[in-house]
């Protein structure tokens, strides 16, 4: 059984934003990349699916892009088997970028695609539905539990309050992950830069990525302040407001 | 003139905050544009048509009550494809995400996600989505036709909340390929606390940096005599029991009192806790969206403040 893994980078939430001069993009130069949290969870979840024995292969995806070399060289540090890049012309939206992906597991061959549930910059849509929309296959997202036998898999969906659902889904199938069983495995550098010296990312044409289904954006700003918080200078103002609230 | 369709969410025989969330806005749109709301129910819920006041038409589908994201998203599919409605308003939500996804792309039908506000402009919509983990607002256009993905608490569900008797119409739906299989609801694992009924909650988020120090944070908590709560990635983590997670997939509280210590106030995380009296955040980071919806905010080093505090209390 494979699996294949699209990683994606993202903004790092911890650092000051900035928009850009257009108004309508983040500052690149200010933004520091790292791994999407999800897209971690669902690499840890397959090369757990690996090291139970359910799964033979994982294959890291992603779209070309700064440092995402650094990306997939880490990922197979991790356990991943391959790496796979995709490039070619440049998608426009997510359906695009779906489309590349689906084209890409199409020729690689697929037992299950697990995508991350979301990613913090993704505005127009989900890949991992998407993808299995082009793909004709189903897809369950909110993951936090997979198994797989006998050509099926059984996932639990997470719903609000802690409940969850649980599906049988045939495959070949498309997941969401939210959540793996266990925290995601870290590698070690020194793992990486060796990796990066003896194994190679396999480069792929994206395809033909249809005419897509986007939507502009007009503006981007940080929300308004002003309606927040009264800020506190100290310790002792705090002990006042935990005292006025009848707390301390 | 928007002709709305709401897809209505369900969970054990009850429509969810999010429907009436989302109907509120839709009549509200559907009334200034001189347009119609109608909405999409499941299963048996077409017996409780009655809540669904604020819709002009109640549109059925018998695709059984328990949620199957391939049946569901094949009965939308067919609704849409049939009404052809100008703005789709869909859950950003477990639900949501099966359903928009296909739904945009086999109409080839643009998606907003995470939207916050939506506002008819035109011949289109204008949507505010909360993005970067609520970090930045971003403004998306659309000309035509419209899938809005809303954020739950984005509206006022009192609104949305009318009796009323709408017109029903029942929806000839597809069965779906019979690919996905629903098997069970599996209720959360029984808790040591219940901190939905807790008065005062100390909650900690990534920014307390390792399980170890979570202590820190119970002594606070023991010393107000407080619950413990977390953000998810500490349950992610392992470091804590599901039971004290709050947010969208975990619990909703409203203590009189919620102390965020090192939470950065993602969407996720509001969803469970903004209806709280008094919101006390600590974070280092002065641009964190938790500040947004706190009362009172310190810009400090958690570990600083609790042990002053601490000291105080002592
Ligand atoms: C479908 C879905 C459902 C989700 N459900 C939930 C949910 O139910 N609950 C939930 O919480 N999340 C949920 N999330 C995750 C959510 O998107 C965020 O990832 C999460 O809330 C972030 O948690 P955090 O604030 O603890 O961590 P971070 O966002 O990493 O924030 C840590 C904060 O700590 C601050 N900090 C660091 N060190 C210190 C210090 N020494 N002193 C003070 N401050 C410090 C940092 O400035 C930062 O703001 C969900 C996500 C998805 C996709
Ligand atoms: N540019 C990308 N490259 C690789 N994977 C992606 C990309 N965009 C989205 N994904 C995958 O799709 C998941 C969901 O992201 P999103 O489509 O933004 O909701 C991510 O967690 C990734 O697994």
């Amino acid at each position: 059984m494979k699996i294949v893994v699209p990683l994606k980078q993202v903004p790092d939430l911890v650092e000051d934003l900035e928009v850009d001069a257009t108004g309508k993009a983040l500052d690149a130069e200010e933004v520091k990349l790292k791994l999407n949290e999800f897209d971690d969870q669902a690499l840890e979840e397959a090369l757990l699916l690996k090291e139970s024995g359910a799964a033979d292969e994982v294959v890291a995806m992603a779209f070309d892009g700064e440092d995402v070399d650094k990306m997939l060289f880490t990922a197979i540090a991790k356990g991943a088997n391959k790496a796979i890049k995709l490039n070619g012309s440049s998608p426009t939206d997510i359906h695009q970028l779906a489309k590349a992906f689906a084209n890409a597991v199409a020729t690689e061959g697929f037992d299950l695609v697990m995508a991350g549930v979301q990613s913090a910059d993704g505005r127009d849509g989900h890949l991992g539905p998407i993808m299995a929309e082009y793909l004709s296959v189903p897809c369950i997202s909110v993951v936090a539990g997979v198994s797989v036998s006998g050509g099926q898999a059984t996932v639990q969906k997470e719903y609000s309050g802690g409940m969850l659902g649980e599906f049988e889904v045939d495959l070949p199938a498309v997941l969401g992950i939210q959540a793996a069983a266990q925290a995601p495995r870290y590698a070690p550098v020194s793992k990486v830069r060796q990796i990066q010296q003896t194994e190679t990312i396999q480069e792929m044409d994206a395809g033909d990525l249809g005419a897509g289904a986007g939507s502009a954006i007009s503006s981007m700003a940080a929300p308004e302040k002003g309606l927040g918080a009264k800020m506190l200078d100290d310790v002792e103002a705090l002990m006042a407001v935990l005292k006025d609230k009848g707390v301390a | 003139m928007a002709n709305i369709l709401v897809v209505t969410e369900h969970l054990k025989g009850e429509f969810q905050d999010i429907t009436f969330e989302m109907l509120g806005k839709a009549k509200e749109i559907a009334q200034s544009t001189g347009g119609s709301c109608s909405a999409m129910v499941f299963g048996s819920m077409s017996g409780q048509t009655d809540q669904m006041g604020a819709a002009d038409t109640v549109i059925t589908a018998e695709v059984g009550d328990d949620y199957n994201p391939e049946a569901y998203a094949a009965a939308v599919k067919s609704v849409v494809s049939a009404n052809s409605p100008d703005l789709i308003m869909i859950g950003s939500t477990s639900m949501g995400i099966d359903i928009a996804n296909p739904v945009s792309t086999a109409l080839d039908i643009p998606t907003v996600s995470f939207c916050a506000d939506i506002v008819a402009a035109g011949g289109g919509f204008t949507c505010t989505s909360q993005m970067y983990g609520g970090k930045m607002n971003v403004v998306s256009s659309v000309d035509g036709a419209l899938i809005s993905m809303v954020l739950a608490g984005s509206f006022n569900a009192d609104t949305g909340r009318v009796s009323g008797s709408p017109a029903v119409e029942a929806s000839a739906v597809e069965a779906g390929a019979g690919k996905v299989r629903f098997k069970q609801l599996i209720e959360p694992e029984a808790a040591d606390v219940d901190i939905t009924q807790s008065d005062i909650l100390v909650a900690v988020g990534r920014g307390i940096g390792s399980k170890d120090d979570i202590e820190v944070a119970e002594e606070l908590a023991e010393a107000l005599e407080a619950d413990i709560a977390c953000s998810r990635p500490i349950v992610d983590a392992g470091w804590m029991s599901k039971s004290h997670q709050v947010g969208k997939s975990g619990m909703k509280v409203k203590p009189k009192v919620y102390i965020a210590l090192g939470i950065s106030g993602a969407p996720e995380h509001i969803e469970g806790m903004k209806a709280t009296s008094t919101i006390i955040a600590i974070n280092t980071d002065k641009n964190a969206p938790i500040f947004d919806v706190a009362h009172y905010g310190m810009t400090e080093d958690l570990f600083d403040v609790v042990e002053e505090l601490l000291e105080e209390l002592d």
